[in-house]
């Protein structure tokens, strides 16, 4: 049914639209003072011109896996906030039964020394 | 909506909420030992062992109780049968003598830590769910705890570089591998609007009614791409490549361990999904099986025949004998449900999978106690004069040799012996053949492995020092060998006893 796909082609034509208009209110708004460290790929401490065989720490990776383990964990529990009445003690239960586990890893990274930054 | 589970769920995963706690147990416990102690932890995990199976007694004699044959628990995501309770102990068994096979084998290697056990644990806890599942979710989840586990486990010894290696291989097609299966889950999801076997099932007999001269094409995609991935994770034939470099790289303990529980789970989730879920399929499968079959047998034996590293000879080993269990498969899905060729296929593959835990494991804990300060000791020149080094253990490692090759006073006949009968019993008689003479190819590649034990001088003719732990899983896997094979009565009874519901009419009849 090529009706149904209306509202498909208004998501993509509003999209085409705000965009542009967006980046130009943003342009006129506000201050433009560009610098040579401002204008870098990536502002994170890091020179990005390198050759990308070059080796970097394997602790970013830890750090990464980190930041993905605890971030899933909040993506866990933000619906189970959303829905926290309606699951009510059952739910509060299995969610402290999920953070124990959790914590159970927190607590073997930690004296394992991940955490620390050498 | 809550849902509140009741007493019953919980006792049903009480195994695998145990080994889980146990498991965590050894993490942090691992923290507060010093270096000297760290046995404590393969004690542990035995223990935990031990605790699981209480745990699974425990369920048994709630179903006796009951008078049920078995039970659903966690909204019918998970059924315990007794097909379930079979794998249960099994994957424990495995676990336990591994455990025992490592102990000095780490500290050999330097590695001594408690995350190998707690690891360990983890992966049968992962099993434990692929046995149980009866919702695709749970096994898959299963799966992927049971697989990244083992994927560590694997890559165990940090500084070697072949672990490292073989770890990597494992991760990426066990990756790729649980991508494709996970496609073929969802193509089934798509085309019956159920995760559950069940669902699966009633959705697929109801395609074939709607359309009764054909099936539905966007099936046979879906059951091939969920049988690649479940053929990736038994190592049958053209998805085999990463098992031997896997085999050969991992700490030798881990390397039994692998072949026999690993590979037990999952031939429990191929069972499981085969035979409940894309039941209505099998005429398209049993094709695929035929072919998958051959191809496993012939390449796995031929390549057997020119290894001159031990695991590596093993590992094509056990992807011949997957050839064989496929066999057995091939058998029961070719007939109707109450034919006898039916029971006797599946009782060739759960006995075949009780039998090879322990021979296999036998032969691999024969190779781990190869392993000295300055030898790795997993080349045949390695096991050259054995015999005369450690009389005791090479007249263990033939007896695992002969019951691998099938050997009739041995345990290994008779898993062969009921894949073969029920193959004649459903009339394919030249694949019975077939595998027969692949038996023969199996037989001459490992004597080879003896005659270098008995036949030949030492290179090195120190007596061999066997640790404890080692000599009692010898010792265990080599009297359940030589016992199943004089006296298979009682184990044949239990296999017959758990397939008692080996059809869906009764397990639909669990599910609330």
């Amino acid at each position: 049914m090529p009706q149904n796909y209306v509202p498909i082609f208004i998501f993509i034509a509003f999209i085409g639209i705000l965009i542009p208009v967006t980046l130009l209110a943003a342009k006129l708004v506000r201050p433009d003072n560009p610098s040579k460290s401002k204008l870098m790929p990536y502002e994170c401490g890091i020179d990005p011109v390198d050759s990308s065989r070059g080796r970097y720490t394997v602790r970013y990776y830890i750090v990464a896996i980190l930041f993905v383990v605890f971030d899933v964990e909040t993506i866990f529990l933000f619906p189970w906030a959303v829905q926290f009445k309606a699951l009510g003690v059952f739910g509060l239960i299995e969610m402290l039964i999920f953070l124990l586990i959790l914590v159970v890893g927190y607590i073997w990274i930690w004296k394992k020394g991940a955490l620390e930054w050498v | 909506m809550a849902q509140n589970f009741g007493r019953v769920d919980y006792l049903m995963a009480l195994p695998i909420i145990l080994l889980t706690l146990f498991a965590l147990g050894i993490l942090l416990l691992d923290l507060m030992l010093p270096a000297h102690w760290k046995k404590i932890n393969a004690l542990t995990a035995l223990a935990g062992i031990l605790f699981s199976a209480a745990g699974v007694v425990k369920i048994q004699l709630a179903l006796n109780a009951a008078g049920v044959p078995g039970e659903s628990a966690f909204l019918n995501s998970m059924v315990v049968d007794r097909f379930t309770i079979y794998f249960w102990y099994l994957f424990l068994a495995g676990a336990a003598i591994s455990i025992l096979m490592s102990v000095r084998y780490l500290e050999i290697e330097h590695e001594n830590h408690g995350e190998f056990y707690a690891l360990l644990l983890f992966s049968v806890v992962g099993m434990m769910c692929m046995a149980a599942g009866f919702d695709v979710v749970l096994i898959f989840i299963g799966l992927e705890l049971m697989a990244i586990s083992t994927y560590v486990l694997v890559g165990f010894l940090r500084t070697d570089r072949r672990s490292n290696e073989a770890a990597l291989k494992y991760l990426l097609l066990g990756a790729f591998s649980s991508g494709i299966f996970a496609y073929g889950l969802s193509l089934f999801y798509g085309l019956t609007g159920s995760t559950s076997l069940l669902g699966i099932r009633s959705g697929l007999v109801r395609l074939a009614a709607a359309h009764p001269y054909h099936t539905d094409p966007i099936a046979v995609v879906a059951l091939l791409t969920t049988a690649t991935g479940l053929f990736f994770k038994i190592a049958a034939m053209p998805f085999h490549q990463w098992l031997p470099d896997a085999y050969e790289g991992a700490p030798t303990s881990v390397t039994g361990f692998m072949s026999v529980a690993v590979k037990a789970a999952a031939w429990a989730m191929l069972l499981r999904i085969f035979l409940w879920g894309l039941y209505p399929l099998r005429t398209v499968y049993v094709a695929l099986l035929i072919f998958i079959s051959i191809l496993t047998m012939t390449g796995a034996n031929l390549a057997a025949l020119t290894q001159s590293n031990l695991k590596r000879l093993l590992a094509y080993s056990s992807i011949a004998h997957v050839g064989y269990m496929l066999l057995g498969l091939v058998a029961l899905a070719s007939v109707a449900y109450p034919a006898p060729a039916f029971f006797d296929g599946l009782k060739g593959i759960l006995l075949y999978l009780l039998v090879y835990t322990f021979m296999n494991l036998g032969a691999f804990g024969v190779i781990a106690s190869l392993r000295q300060r300055n030898v790795i000791g997993d080349e045949m020149d390695d096991i050259a004069g054995l015999y005369f080094r450690a009389p005791t253990e090479a007249v263990l490692m033939l007896i695992f040799l002969l019951s691998l090759a099938g050997i009739p006073p041995l345990a290994g006949f008779y898993g062969k012996y009921f894949i073969f009968l029920s193959l004649i019993e459903s009339g394919h008689y030249v694949l019975a053949s077939l595998a027969v003479l692949y038996a023969v190819f199996g037989l001459y590649y490992y004597m080879r492995i003896a005659n270098q034990i008995f036949m030949r001088e030492a290179l090195d003719k120190t007596p061999l020092p066997i640790s404890v732990g080692m000599r009692l899983a010898l010792g265990v896997s080599a009297f359940a060998t030589v016992y199943i094979g004089i006296f298979p009565e009682q184990f044949i009874r239990i296999v017959n006893w758990s397939l008692g519901i080996a059809q869906t009419p009764s397990v639909a009849s669990l599910v609330r």
